[in-house]
């Protein structure tokens, strides 16, 4: 079979399955008795196992098997879910991580999971999952996982080849009731059969078209991939008698041997009431469950439909390519200007029927382009479903109590941005963790509760997205960040004195800067917050911080909805026309030649009290000139980077313009105070100056 | 190129540039169009005339003349930009005009003859005699890739 096409399917639907692992795990820690979350998530488990299997990555598929046989116990009441069970079954989830995202980089998913197996299968044995037991030398664990890989008979009723849980086991019960019989089937395969699966197939169709299949051993999947000797059994319920059966089963070519044994449904009867009730009282206890009949058989029929589907039915949405979305976008901005073409046709013609046809064309393509644009819009909560479990981690490994809450989750962002925001937000949150929050012994001795609060907030607000994280934990300590930054030489004295709180908080985001005394094992890896900040800046957003020592930080980041479309102030020099975006434009403003002042080889102006640096970009572009212009004045766009700003000199102002960015290609990159390209509504391509770029 | 046995015939795009002809696999060309305008980049290469949009992509521009210090012409009917595509990238070759879709035997391909002066000898694969046609065969990496 050609895997590598259904490869990145795969992984995306591994990945979507071991998220949902992960919040119903969250889920479970908070309502311990809930079951059907189990089911959730050995559902998701499970289904994760077949995919692996298929695709081949035999430890992915072997760790979810183990983390199952945990999953089943609890479901079954076998084992009562802990804090430490949960530690182990999240350590799971982070290892099948780990191995799909080696998958997705081209690896073959292996990872050394000994030390979580163990702990696996010391919890499915009962004993607590930690015991620092040394015993298991590395060859007996290897036996071990063979023994795991086979089906684990249980010794529960010698008579039965399988073992059935509750539900089972009523179905069985009510079948009986209504003239249905109960058999466990055993057929056996011929040693030398070539096709195992296909005779397995051929088996399952008679039974099927015979009765329904209750449950077999291996399971279905495993017996589809041929991971099965020569026998496997089959609990099956029909209205065929055991020999007609075993005939029709016989059939089957390569079957070697078909034992059909009735299930003697006092087996199950005599288990139950032996424990429950007393034998006198056995006749009513089996009427109760047959009087639940009509109930509980629909019940079956869905149990199946679901496990088919193995649960996507939520998701109306198909993945699309993100670039079908580019070369759609392109294509509807040609089509936007013929639509300007159009127009100004229409309107030298000046034809009625025309014009109105025109007119309504436009109207339509608005609608369009709002949908081409927001089909680019994802869901924040992409990125934000992966801080519940980080946070419970790392409040684990600190020994912090912390809860975090989050708000805004269905906020939409452009996927670009969506990529990229991710990698800044685990700093943050992780920041806010391990340096905000205090331990809970602090927290009591300053009257705050000892559980910490982390919020994480989106929300739209005019053309951008607010993300902020806010704790109410220590705050920023002013003076030991400013101790450390006249320290580092991030500032001076004289500067120092000037400074106001936001801006010293500000401080702790500068390249060079860390104010952990002790580097942890969470955070202070070398990688500062400056690093979140030139990540930011860099999709057009901007980052501050607000907090008061004792009471909490908030860290707001202000981002652009879309990167594919900007604001832009379009400007002309000679016959060249760039565009300057609006984000680091203060404001335009024309000057006097004889307002030009010289400072050390620099020419400067005075704009509003401060001096400002004027880049004049006839030379920097070096644009052709025909002739020198002068007519005594200038026009200046004032632009920002920081608290720093310039003034860039052009011929003329055309007006403000929302644009769709384009990059240059490949071919050209790193060039010099370009950062893009935008189609003007002519068809001719203008520049996009990175403003960034032009002040040191 | 040097598999003759699989590749017996190359199909190539042929286009003149001053006295010559070039040639260029059909397969790494992706359109060729006519001569439209072009944004100036500024701080480039002198070869790299600028960026034009080609229907909603924008595409970077070579001249060819420039790239291979050959002298400069002015634009005339019959320039053409011819869009090559090469592993990621993109990129437009002004060319004087584009004549031709030949199919070159790959036995008749050799070596560049062993000339020596001529600056565009390091942007040459080899050289493709048809009939009374010179045909030279280009190197695209080199072509795109500064060489230095």
């Amino acid at each position: 079979m050609e895997l590598n096409q259904y490869l990145e399917m795969f992984i995306e639907e591994s990945k979507e399955h071991l998220q949902a692992c992960s919040e119903h795990l969250l889920e479970l820690e908070k309502n311990p008795e809930d079951l059907t979350i189990v089911g959730e998530i050995f559902r998701s488990a499970h289904t994760l196992k077949g995919m692996a299997a298929t695709m081949g990555f035999e430890d992915l598929a072997d760790l979810t098997h183990k983390m199952e046989n945990i999953l089943d116990a609890i479901r079954n009441s076998k084992i009562k879910v802990d804090a430490e069970i949960l530690d182990v079954v999240f350590e799971s989830v982070d290892h099948l991580e780990e191995m799909v995202f080696d998958i997705a980089d081209g690896g073959d998913g292996k990872r050394n999971v000994q030390a979580t197996v163990e702990k696996l299968k010391r919890i499915e044995a009962g004993e607590p999952a930690n015991a620092a037991s040394e015993e298991p030398a590395s060859g007996q664990e290897v036996a071990a996982a063979m023994v795991a890989n086979e089906y684990k008979q249980p010794a529960e009723a010698p008579e039965l080849k399988l073992s059935y849980d509750d539900f089972e086991k009523t179905v069985i019960l009510q079948s009986s009731e209504q003239d249905f019989n109960a058999f466990e089937i055993t057929v056996a395969l011929r040693e030398d059969c070539l096709l195992k699966a296909a005779r397995v197939f051929m088996v399952f169709e008679i039974l099927e078209k015979n009765g329904d299949v209750i449950k077999s051993s291996p399971t279905v999947d495993k017996l589809e991939e041929e991971q099965f000797d020569s026998q496997f059994h089959v609990a099956f319920i029909s209205k065929e008698s055991a020999e007609d059966l075993q005939k029709m089963l016989l059939k089957v070519s390569e079957v070697d041997l078909v034992v059909v044994k009735k299930i003697d449904r006092n087996v199950f009867v005599t288990k139950t009431t032996a424990i429950e009730v007393p034998a006198e009282e056995a006749q009513p206890a089996v009427q109760e469950t047959v009087n639940a009949v009509p109930e509980a058989q629909p019940k079956t029929a869905s149990a199946k439909n679901s496990n088919s589907k193995s649960g996507h039915a939520s998701s109306k949405t198909i993945r699309v390519n993100i670039e079908r979305l580019d070369i759609l976008m392109n294509l509807f901005e040609e089509l936007a200007i013929d639509r300007g073409r159009l127009l100004s046709i229409a309107s030298e013609v000046n034809h009625g029927e025309l014009n109105e046809t025109v007119e309504r064309m436009s109207r339509t393509m608005g609608d369009l382009q709002n949908i081409v644009l927001t089909m680019r819009m994802v869901p924040v909560d992409t990125v934000f479903n992966r801080f519940p479990k980080m946070v419970r981690q790392l409040s684990r490994d600190l020994n912090k109590k912390i809860e975090l809450n989050i708000v805004g989750a269905e906020t939409e962002l452009d996927r670009t941005v969506i990529d990229e925001i991710g990698d800044p937000l685990v700093h943050l949150i992780r920041n806010s963790v391990d340096h905000g929050i205090e331990s809970p012994e602090v927290r009591r001795a300053k009257g705050k509760p000892e559980e910490g609060t982390v919020e994480l907030r989106a929300y739209h607000s005019g053309n951008y997205v607010f993300i902020e994280i806010e704790d109410d934990g220590a705050g920023i300590n002013r003076d030991k960040v400013l101790a450390k930054a006249l320290s580092k030489g991030i500032v001076t004295q004289e500067q120092s004195l000037t400074m106001t709180d936001k801006q010293i908080n500000e401080l702790i985001m500068a390249s060079g800067f860390s104010t952990a005394d002790v580097i942890s094992d969470v955070s202070g890896r070398g990688v500062g917050l400056d690093v979140v900040k030139t990540t930011i800046e860099s999709l057009g957003g901007n980052i501050s911080i607000e907090s008061t020592q004792n009471v909490g930080s908030v860290f707001s980041i202000q981002l652009p909805l879309t990167l594919s479309i900007i604001s832009v102030m379009l400007v002309e020099i000679e016959n060249e026309i760039y565009a300057i975006p609006l984000s680091s434009i203060i404001e335009t403003s024309i000057i006097r030649h004889t307002d030009i002042l010289n400072a050390h080889n620099q020419k400067v102006i005075d704009f509003r009290g401060k001096v400002v640096p004027l880049v004049f970009l006839e030379e920097i572009f070096e644009v052709p000139r025909a002739e020198q212009i002068n007519d005594g004045f200038h026009s200046v766009v004032i632009v920002r980077k920081g608290d720093k700003l310039a003034g860039l000199v052009v011929d003329s102002f055309i007006g403000q313009q929302e644009i769709v960015l384009k990059s240059l290609g490949n071919y050209l990159t790193n060039i010099f105070a370009i950062s893009g390209a935008t189609i003007l509504g002519n068809g001719k391509v203008a520049l996009i100056v990175d403003c960034n770029a032009l002040m040191k | 190129m040097t598999n003759a046995t699989e590749q017996k015939n190359l199909k190539v795009i042929v286009f003149q540039l001053a006295d010559k002809e070039y040639a260029i696999p059909v397969s790494h060309v992706k359109g060729i169009e006519k001569l439209m305008h072009i944004t100036r980049v500024p701080k480039t290469e002198h070869y790299v005339k600028g960026v034009i949009n080609l229907r909603g992509v924008v595409t970077p521009v070579i001249d060819l003349r420039e790239r291979f210090d050959l002298p400069v012409s002015g634009n005339e009917e019959t320039t053409r930009i011819i869009i090559i595509t090469l592993e990621t990238m993109e990129v437009g070759f002004i060319v004087d005009s584009a004549n031709d879709v030949l199919d070159i035997n790959a036995s008749s391909i050799e070596q560049q003859p062993e000339v020596v002066g001529s600056f565009e000898e390091d942007f040459i694969a080899g050289v493709a005699k048809l009939e009374n046609r010179l045909l030279i065969l280009l190197h695209l990496d080199k072509v795109l890739n500064p060489i230095d």
